[in-house]
């Protein structure tokens, strides 16, 4: 496997200066974030600016660029950075750099449909453990296979929509004209094939454009169409092998496997670059009539194999809650940094203005627990104690099947804690999920406990309708 | 447009004219390359290389492990499945397709239970006959296998007898032919006489008892080597803990009787800690490790712990839709992790768990012209 380089090989590149401009104590601190990969090399300032350290700074480059290289897509403050991976599984290191998700938009839209769409892709959003979650880029389609055409689209979306753009056309002409228009974007082009790598070469090479190349079929074709366009000069390159859906679900996956690993394990630089997969491909299965929630059901399975399995970029058609929840949600899961704690710490929480009425909530310290029910409390707004458990990171139903929630647990707890000090009251709400150990923990406790919600999401009802001081 | 830039640049400095280009900021260097261009030469053709298959070096095989037993090998089955065996890194096809192929055993409970309701929809004719249920999940939804899950032997919920699950047992094994699978109900005092008395009416079926934990497992492991069973040992999240039940069980148990489990959680309720406990334990087996290569089981139906998998909200989209894909997705998921055996509740799901191991357990022939060009295709508006 490529070695990525320890800090003792990195300080030695560095100025040496310890000036602080990068926010570290001194440069040998830098060096050992850069190793972790906590910290961008440019944040390192004199290297860049200084000509006397330009050796240094050429060495470093070398030495620091990861298996994977980064290609930027767009401009300003939304521009995607895709690839800038560094290890095959993210157990290694951490995934960086997630996904993208490009979604496609026809250029022979009428002008109102064309904008609504745009909107529906840039307001597409949903809140997940406090962050939004949010789409990435627009693939707007050559569908009219006319260049004025595509190219009047590409000046439209680009004033409706200051998110990256990827310009989509196996024409090279329709790419010409297109990226002649909106080349200040910096979009990416899709793309250069087998046929068409010189003319779309010199596209990319003319305007300093990413660009696709695009070789279905066979890694030895696509090895050589990349190994064509770099020595045209070429070097921020996105790789596509083609995506088969259904039958052709295994061989894609094993494509991508395939180059992923050849790039990282194998050092293979021909490869090493960002690889973009098109689930919108399934769409060339659809026939007329047919309920189009099959087709979006294979969308869905055909980026969740590709997102688990190294793509970079991926192209989609569907822009519904259904369909981009569970996706936007897989790759929030595969691109968090493994070596983030499982567990939050174990104590008493408190939830605005607290008092001696106040209900007292208990649950577990795994860290998607505690957050989720949180969020949920915040959300109903009602002075709420919430007592954390030390389930050693477990929820709530596999800490009580696993006996890391019992009832002297939560004994314990409320103990330590001192919480009958803080209320007037001794009635505790435990988790619906935790119902079966309510009896023990009543003896445990000297509590009287009240059975809340199964699922936190009904904690804000329950606790505004403030029915667990009812006898 | 190079000019003065540069020229700043160049004041301060006195270098060699080939160090020049990498003393240039960024900026200047992109320009300069814009300015370079008419130097570099456009090939004439494409210029050809060839791509080396990335081949990993494992030591070991995953274990085999077959459940059930037909009539000839001392059981009443009308067929045995048998899971692991693979020599690679799950779905790493070119260097070795999967040895058996993943399967799917579908969930049944000994009483009525509380269901997401996109769930029991399905079940809502058989959730108090499991004899039923269990011909349900193999006739109409296409189950592997069934687990049954005695979950009434609760001292919490009915606090019924080890006798009377063996009854309940007995009916499923009547009821279907298909490899079953006994599920306890997660009560520590309860567990074990439970799961060793359906390791005794089950004598010569070979079937899968889960599950031994940490706290719970000699009388498990005791049984299953009496009545020749398998165990699956389950742990949470936790891969030393996983060897270190294994080590216990190894007392007791020959490798062909484990499976393991390290715990499923749903997709956006902590997904990544069971994907990559999955996948950390397939490689570690084909690596070496002898504690670690038992196939793996998901206990897929997790998938529904996640609100966004039930929730009533339009929204979020049709919840028919929203519940089946939830539980498709941890599934796909944990099958690329190296998952062997899913228990799993939605027929949808299912389905598109076979669908799914049917469409990558090989590699296929496919031509280049047939890859479409999606660029142009034609997708209804408004869809």
């Amino acid at each position: 496997m490529a070695k990525l380089p320890g800090p003792l090989e990195i300080y030695p590149l560095l100025p040496g200066t310890n000036c602080k401009e990068c926010g570290e104590a001194n440069c040998m601190a830098f060096a050992t974030k850069m190793a972790e990969h906590t910290v961008k090399l440019k944040a390192c300032t004199p290297l860049f600016e200084d000509a006397k350290y330009a050796k240094k700074l050429e060495k470093i480059q070398v030495l620091v660029r990861p298996p994977v290289r980064e290609v930027v897509i767009g401009v300003g403050e939304n521009a995607a950075t895709i690839g800038g991976k560094l290890v095959l599984y993210r157990h290694d290191l951490r995934y960086s750099n997630p996904t993208s998700f490009f979604i496609e938009v026809p250029d022979n839209l009428e002008a109102e449909v064309f904008a609504a769409r745009v909107k529906a892709i840039e307001d597409w959003t949903y809140v997940y453990i406090g962050t939004n979650l949010r789409l990435d880029g627009v693939a707007l389609r050559g569908v009219s296979q006319d260049p004025k055409t595509f190219a009047t689209a590409a000046k439209k979306l680009a004033e409706l929509s200051d998110w990256p753009i990827m310009l989509c056309s196996l024409n090279p002409e329709m790419l010409a004209t297109a990226a002649k228009t909106i080349a200040d974007k910096r979009p990416l082009l899709y793309a250069a094939t087998m046929d068409t790598w010189a003319e779309v070469g010199e596209i990319a090479r003319k305007h300093n454009l990413p660009l696709v190349a695009y070789a279905p079929g066979s890694l030895d074709n696509l090895s050589s169409l990349v190994n064509t366009l770099r020595a045209i000069g070429l070097d921020d390159i996105v790789l596509d092998p083609g995506t088969a859906s259904r039958t052709g679900l295994g061989t894609t996956v094993d494509d991508f496997t395939q180059i992923r690993r050849s790039a990282i394990i194998e050092d293979n630089e021909l490869l090493g670059y960002p690889s973009l997969a098109t689930p919108i491909s399934v769409w060339a299965d659809h026939r007329e009539g047919e309920a189009p929630e099959l087709t979006k059901w294979d969308e869905v399975l055909t980026a969740s194999a590709l997102i688990v399995r190294y793509a970079d970029i991926i192209v989609l058609h569907s822009l519904d809650m259904w369909t981009n929840l569970p996706i936007t949600f897989l790759r929030s899961n595969l691109y968090t940094d493994p070596v983030k704690p499982v567990a939050v710490e174990a104590g008493l929480m408190e939830f605005g203005d607290v008092g001696p009425d106040s209900p007292v909530m208990y649950t577990t310290n795994f860290a998607l627990t505690y957050f989720t029910v949180e969020s949920d409390i915040k959300q109903g707004n009602v002075d709420t104690y919430l007592v954390v458990v030390d389930t050693e990171g477990m929820s709530v139903q596999s800490a009580a099947a696993g006996r890391k929630l019992t009832a002297d647990k939560v004994a314990e707890t409320l103990e330590e804690y001192k919480v009958a000090e803080k209320v007037n009251h001794r009635i505790l709400i435990s988790p619906g999920m935790a119902a079966r150990i309510s009896g023990e923990t009543e003896e445990a406790t000297g509590w009287t406990v009240k059975v809340g919600p199964r699922d936190s999401s009904g904690i804000p009802k329950y606790l505004q309708e403030g029915k667990w001081k009812e006898e | 447009m190079f000019g003065d830039f540069a020229e700043l640049v160049l004041e301060n400095v006195t270098i060699e004219l080939d160090e020049l280009k990498i003393a240039l900021r960024p900026m200047v260097q992109q320009m300069a390359r814009a300015v370079a261009h008419p130097a570099i030469e456009i090939p004439k053709s494409l210029i050809p290389a060839t791509f080396k298959k990335p081949l990993g070096q494992y030591t070991q095989s995953i274990q085999e492990i077959t459940l059930g037993a037909t009539k000839g090998q001392g059981g009443t089955r009308g067929n045995t499945i048998t899971i692991g065996g693979h020599t690679a890194p799950a779905w790493d096809l070119f260097q070795a397709p999967p040895k058996h192929v993943p399967i799917v055993a579908a969930d049944v409970f000994d009483m009525p239970i509380s269901l997401a309701k996109m769930v029991k929809m399905h079940y809502k004719e058989v959730l108090d006959d499991p004899a039923e249920w269990a011909k349900l999940v193999v006739n109409k939804f296409g189950a592997d296998a069934v687990t049954i899950h005695l979950i009434s032997t609760d001292r919490a919920i009915s606090d019924t007898s080890p006798n009377d699950a063996a009854k309940v047992i007995e009916d499923v094994l009547q009821a279907v032919k298909v490899p079953i699978i006994i599920g306890s109900a997660g009560d520590p005092v309860k567990d074990g006489p439970v799961l060793a008395k359906a390791a005794e009416v089950c004598e010569g079926e070979r079937t899968l008892l889960c599950s031994a934990t940490v706290d719970v497992y000699e009388d498990i492991a005791i049984a299953a080597k009496k009545h020749d069973q398998l165990v699956l040992s389950w742990t949470s999240i936790d891969i030393n803990q996983q060897k270190e039940l294994n080590r216990r069980l190894f007392d007791w148990l020959t490798p062909e009787q484990i499976v393991i489990d390290p715990t499923t959680a749903a997709l956006g309720y902590g997904l990544e800690y069971a994907f990559t406990i999955m996948q950390r334990m397939r490689i570690g087996g084909l690596l070496g490790d002898e504690e670690l290569r038992f196939p793996i089981s998901s206990g897929t139906t997790n998938a529904w712990a996640a609100r966004e998998a039930w929730l009533k909200n339009p929204e979020l989209g049709p919840r028919e839709l929203r519940g089946p894909i939830w539980e498709s997705v941890t599934a796909l998921a944990l099958l690329l992790a190296g998952g062997d055996l899913f228990m799993m509740m939605h027929p949808a799901a299912i389905k598109t768990v076979h669908d799914l191991v049917g469409w990558m357990k090989e590699r296929q022939q496919i031509k280049p012209e047939e890859y479409p060009d999606w660029t142009t295709l034609t997708i209804p508006e408004g869809v």
